[in-house]
């Protein structure tokens, strides 16, 4: 459970996190989603007490994190892959960290095989590539058996088959009953791993929903029609809130009006349908509609006056 | 299976217990070793190199030296300024290694006290370099006393003040590599802690011998840290200098205070 309430960072006069309030519940996985540069990573830092916030709190488990006397046990933390000392063994880097609250050599072994670096471990994490890393880092994390889980990040850098084996661990950690916050600017995976989405735009909340609810929202009732007498349709529907957007010949994209709606309006009055179909928007295309305003670095949209020099 | 199996204990973290992680983190790296053989070569090899020279030149008996006995106390000792490099290095990378490749979020979010942290780094740095250059430094004289006594100038432990200077040398180090610490605590960077080490250490005393020419200089060039440091390791003193314990407890005044500063900034600043 972490729970943060006005939370503010600000370096300088640079505003990295602006008044952010959200809820980590246990049980599920919370996706904490933005473009790179929103604020996300600072978040967590505060989260762990590494930053101090300028403003605002945040508790894990009903305390500040600092408050914590057992730390590893409350909460666990992959804030970077490679926040590991290079010239050290996986095995070794794992030992020193359990024996910060006493935790048996026994448990080190027990995460080393369930992030699968048995072959490794003895190797030092300065040859280890990006994936192993990660794997390293999220043992680290499970070291303490903790009720709450920060991750930043944690697919990048795995192959498919590590993305899958994270994203099925992350499923049963929640399930285990563990609050699970995973940071990530891919929306896809968050699609296939999260239940709930933190969404934040330079550092500011953006949405604090489900998944599902997400993507209805950004969807917002569209229904794309086809039809050979699409112009003919376009008047019918007319009214005081329907938007028809032409797409393409004999296509319109309707707003304003359900599917069902707009099936009866035409069989009434005896208009071919060849397509009509309720649209969903993907997590990405409702994540961009959402953040487009609040990317913090963009590449220069390609104007006709430059083209055209 | 993601649940632990071995029930863990529900431990506390305790100064004791981040004490054992330091300990155990410093002797898992390889530029420990490195670190503490080069400061035992450099030593141990020049030690022998030095009272070999100083023996030959003791065998010219055109040019007699003065003073020979007294001398002949500290020549095994002197590459103690070689090896406070090396051990000034590691107590500076004690740190800085966790800052250089982001350790230390993973160190400070295990121990969000922070503070046992540096104590411990401290502590179990003191003790493994105490120990090992006090036994370096006692291994160095009686073996380049052995050499000297080829030409019956040899010094012991009781020829005057001989004890205090071989066991300083021990306690000098321990301290330079504290310094290190703190600055490397301070400085968060390798290289920038470094500089700034050896700044105090070698360039401050050329200085200080530009301030002598000066009259109200001779009275600040004492004060410096590795002049007043320095008293502890040598029987024949310049005039003005703070004198052997006053010196070394000037050093280690310097240190504390730095060691202060390093404190308050790690609990201060983000991580």
């Amino acid at each position: 459970m972490i729970e943060a309430k006005g939370l503010t960072k600000r370096y300088g006069d640079k505003t990295a996190v602006n008044d952010l309030s959200f809820t980590v519940k246990p049980g599920v996985v919370t996706g904490f989603l933005g473009p790179n540069g929103a604020g996300k990573s600072t978040t967590m830092r505060m989260i762990l007490g590494l930053d101090r916030p300028t403003s605002g709190s945040v508790t894990v488990n009903g305390r500040p994190h600092a408050d914590h006397a057992a730390p590893l046990h409350e909460v666990g933390a992959l804030l970077e892959a490679k926040a590991i000392h290079t010239g050290r063994t996986a095995y070794n880097h794992l030992l020193a960290l359990a024996a910060t609250t006493g935790i048996p050599r026994g448990r080190v072994d027990e995460v080393i095989d369930l992030v699968g670096l048995r072959d490794v471990a003895r190797r030092r994490a300065g040859g280890f590539s990006l994936g192993m890393g990660q794997r390293l880092g999220i043992a680290s994390a499970l070291l303490g058996d903790p009720r709450t889980l920060i991750l930043d990040e944690p697919v990048n850098g795995l192959d498919p088959e590590g993305i899958l084996w994270i994203r099925n661990l992350l499923k049963d950690l929640a399930a285990e009953g563990r609050a699970v916050f995973v940071s990530s600017h891919l929306m896809s995976e968050m699609a296939l791993t999260a239940e709930h989405l933190i969404v934040i735009g330079r550092g500011k909340l953006i949405a604090d929903t489900s998944v599902t609810e997400f993507i209805e929202r950004a969807s917002a009732g569209r229904v794309k029609v086809r039809s050979p007498q699409a112009a003919r349709l376009r008047d019918l529907l007319a009214g005081p809130d329907v938007t028809v957007a032409d797409i393409a010949e004999g296509t319109l994209l309707v707003s304003g009006l359900t599917s069902d709606q707009i099936g009866t309006i035409a069989g009434d009055n005896g208009v071919t349908l060849f397509e009509l179909a309720p649209q969903q928007a993907s997590l990405e295309e409702a994540f961009m509609e959402l953040t487009g305003e609040s990317v913090e670095y963009r590449a220069p949209a390609r104007t006709a006056e430059r083209s055209a020099a | 299976m993601t649940t632990a199996t071995t029930p863990l204990r529900t431990g506390r973290v305790t100064q004791l217990r981040v004490l054992n992680s330091e300990w155990i983190k410093l002797r898992t790296l390889r530029s420990t070793f490195w670190s503490l053989f080069a400061a035992i070569v450099a030593t141990v090899g020049l030690g022998m190199l030095f009272s070999w020279g100083f023996a030959s030149r003791l065998g010219d008996h055109r040019h007699p030296i003065e003073h020979a006995a007294t001398i002949a106390v500290t020549v095994p000792l002197r590459p103690y300024v070689i090896a406070q490099l090396a051990v000034g290095v590691l107590g500076v990378m004690v740190i800085t290694g966790e800052y250089s490749t982001g350790m230390i979020r993973a160190t400070l979010s295990a121990v969000p006290g922070r503070l046992p942290v540096l104590w411990a780094k401290a502590a179990v740095f003191s003790v493994v370099v105490l120990v090992l250059m006090e036994i370096v430094s006692f291994v160095t004289f009686l073996g380049g006393q052995a050499i000297l006594s080829t030409h019956h100038v040899q010094a012991t432990l009781s020829s005057p003040q001989a004890l205090r200077i071989v066991a300083g040398v021990g306690l000098y180090l321990t301290v330079v590599g504290l310094l290190g610490t703190a600055l490397g605590a301070i400085i968060r960077s390798t290289a920038g802690a470094i500089a700034a080490l050896f700044g105090i250490l070698l360039v401050l005393p050329v200085l200080g011998e530009v301030l002598n020419l000066t009259s109200w200089g001779k009275h600040v060039s004492p004060y410096l840290p590795s002049n007043a440091g320095g008293d502890l390791l040598t029987n024949t003193p310049d005039p003005g200098s703070l004198g052997p314990w006053t010196g070394f407890g000037v050093f280690v005044l310097y240190t504390a205070i730095a060691m202060a500063v390093a404190a308050y900034l790690l609990k201060r600043r983000d991580a």
